[in-house]
């Protein structure tokens, strides 16, 4: 925010930065090797439901406009226990999966959603379990910045897992500097 | 106080020694500034005394207020008081008040004007984020204080820097209203005066840095006592990394939660700086890390 809008108290509706999600799969080879961390094959976005300034109005009309192909089962629409609605995109070729939830916030862009989005999530799990645990890469779409969420219980985060995946990606990712920035998703549906 | 098995460093003792001098030095100054000044001592003295002394009684109420802290009871916080219970029968002390305040901020805190009335206080970060082991350490580092009397040693020192802030406050009164009924002419009090504020000004912040000053010691002192106490200064090294390195500042809020801290609309409001450590009432953590490597060599040699 400039002096002036902060002298008149305006804020700026910023748009969502979408293009960075494409670095994702060199990240996730990083994670592979380093971490020994594969993706679960889930991806989501996370927005808020709200009125108005969109053409999409009920949850039908958004899932159609996301529904690409015929293999209904691999994109769920699910609300959470705060009221924030998760499409749960499920594709096991990591690639594929990343490709598919930007698109996804592309056409939801174009159909005015862009300020409600909040953020996109994919799921990373040992890939041999146990292992360490699983993590979450959280993207901000408004920052444009990625973080690492671990949850370890309903309000444990492994931060020292955390911080080493910060550490790992730090080369391949736009990552998040702010650490008070690298809020928690409880309970999220995205495993 | 009883004495406990807590052994003293002399270094830091020393240390603690020529800052508190320098506080003592200051308020000479301050004195003779004031008499020189001419303007009604006692008052200013009674105003100041008052001041400092309910800062002091009450504490306890300030800090428990001030942190949203509320005091509990063993059986609404077991974990909490049955740390407390062992670590003061360790130290020999009588058993201080328990709180929990409901901060995600990771954080403990030592209060109350005497061991008498103290209160200990832990976050709801802090107990999130520490194992027992942890936990224990920060509390004996937090009984420490209570057993060093942390509380009227700062308020003490603290003292100094109102009483200058006060005089500078009356210089600038005397500046503006002054200049009458003596036998030298107006402009050249006006220019005493300035100067005086000026002076106390200097005299404030140089208490201030003092202050902080011995606010660190005090806290490398608490660390010292804390990890010989539970005999581990390693872990409470750990439970310090855990609550003042990098770790501290991942929130557990939720990111759903928080649409009024920027997470929306917003572009990045502030930036999060650092503060030069001759500011801060706390030592850095490499200087805290160090001391209790230091130790947990002579407890192990």
């Amino acid at each position: 925010m400039g002096l002036r809008d902060t002298l008149f108290g305006r804020t700026k509706q910023v748009a969502p930065n979408l293009d960075n999600l494409f670095a994702l799969p060199t990240a996730a080879l990083t994670l592979e090797s380093e971490l020994d961390l594969v993706s679960s094959g889930q991806g989501g976005l996370c927005f808020k439901s709200g009125s108005g300034e969109s053409t999409l109005t009920t949850d039908e009309d958004i899932k159609q406009l996301l529904d690409f192909d015929e293999t209904n089962n691999k994109v769920t629409l699910t609300t959470d226990d705060l009221g924030f609605k998760w499409l749960v995109v499920t594709d096991p070729d990591f690639e594929a999966l990343v490709t598919r939830v930007h698109a996804a916030n592309t056409s939801m862009v174009e159909h005015g959603l862009g300020p409600r989005l909040l953020c996109a999530v994919f799921g990373f799990v040992a890939k041999t379990p146990p292992g360490e645990g699983s993590v979450r890469m959280v993207y901000l779409l408004k920052q444009g910045t990625f973080y690492p969420f671990a949850p370890t219980g309903a309000t444990q985060r492994n931060n020292e897992l955390e911080l080493r995946v910060q550490s790992f990606l730090s080369s391949d990712l736009p990552m998040e500097k702010d650490l008070s920035r690298w809020m928690a998703l409880w309970n999220l549906p995205v495993s | 106080m009883a004495k406990t098995k807590i052994e003293t460093d002399h270094g830091l003792n020393v240390r603690m020694f020529f800052t508190g001098l320098g506080l003592v030095a200051l308020y000479a100054i301050i004195v003779s500034l004031m008499l020189r000044l001419g303007v009604s001592t006692v008052l200013v003295i009674v105003i100041v005394g008052a001041l400092i002394f309910s800062q002091y009684y009450f504490s306890d109420k300030i800090a428990m207020f001030s942190m949203h802290a509320h005091e509990v009871t063993p059986a609404e916080e077991p974990r909490l008081h049955e740390i407390v219970d062992r670590l003061c029968l360790l130290a020999n002390m009588k058993k201080p008040r328990v709180g929990i305040s409901e901060m995600d901020m990771p954080n403990a805190f030592a209060t109350g004007r005497s061991p008498n009335h103290a209160v200990i206080c832990a976050t709801r970060g802090l107990m999130g984020r520490l194992n027992d082991e942890e936990l224990e350490a920060v509390l004996a580092h937090e009984l420490s204080h209570v057993a060093h009397r942390d509380v009227a040693v700062m308020t003490i020192a603290a003292g100094v820097g109102m009483l200058a802030g006060l005089v500078s406050r009356m210089a600038m009164f005397g500046a503006m209203f002054g200049g009458g009924g003596n036998s030298r002419d107006g402009e050249n009090i006006v220019l005493l005066e300035m100067i005086t504020m000026l002076i106390s000004m200097v005299i404030y912040a140089i208490a201030f840095l003092l202050t902080m000053a011995l606010s660190r010691y005090r806290e490398l002192a608490a660390d010292r006592s804390g990890a010989i106490l539970i005999g581990k200064p390693s872990v409470l090294a750990s439970a310090l990394v855990h609550i003042t390195g990098d770790i501290a500042k991942i929130p557990r809020t939720d990111l759903r939660k928080s649409e009024g801290m920027n997470a929306f609309f917003f572009a990045p409001a502030l930036a999060g700086g650092t503060a030069a450590t001759i500011f801060s009432t706390h030592p850095s953590l490499e200087k805290r890390l160090d001391q209790l490597n230091k130790l947990e060599k002579e407890l192990n040699g």
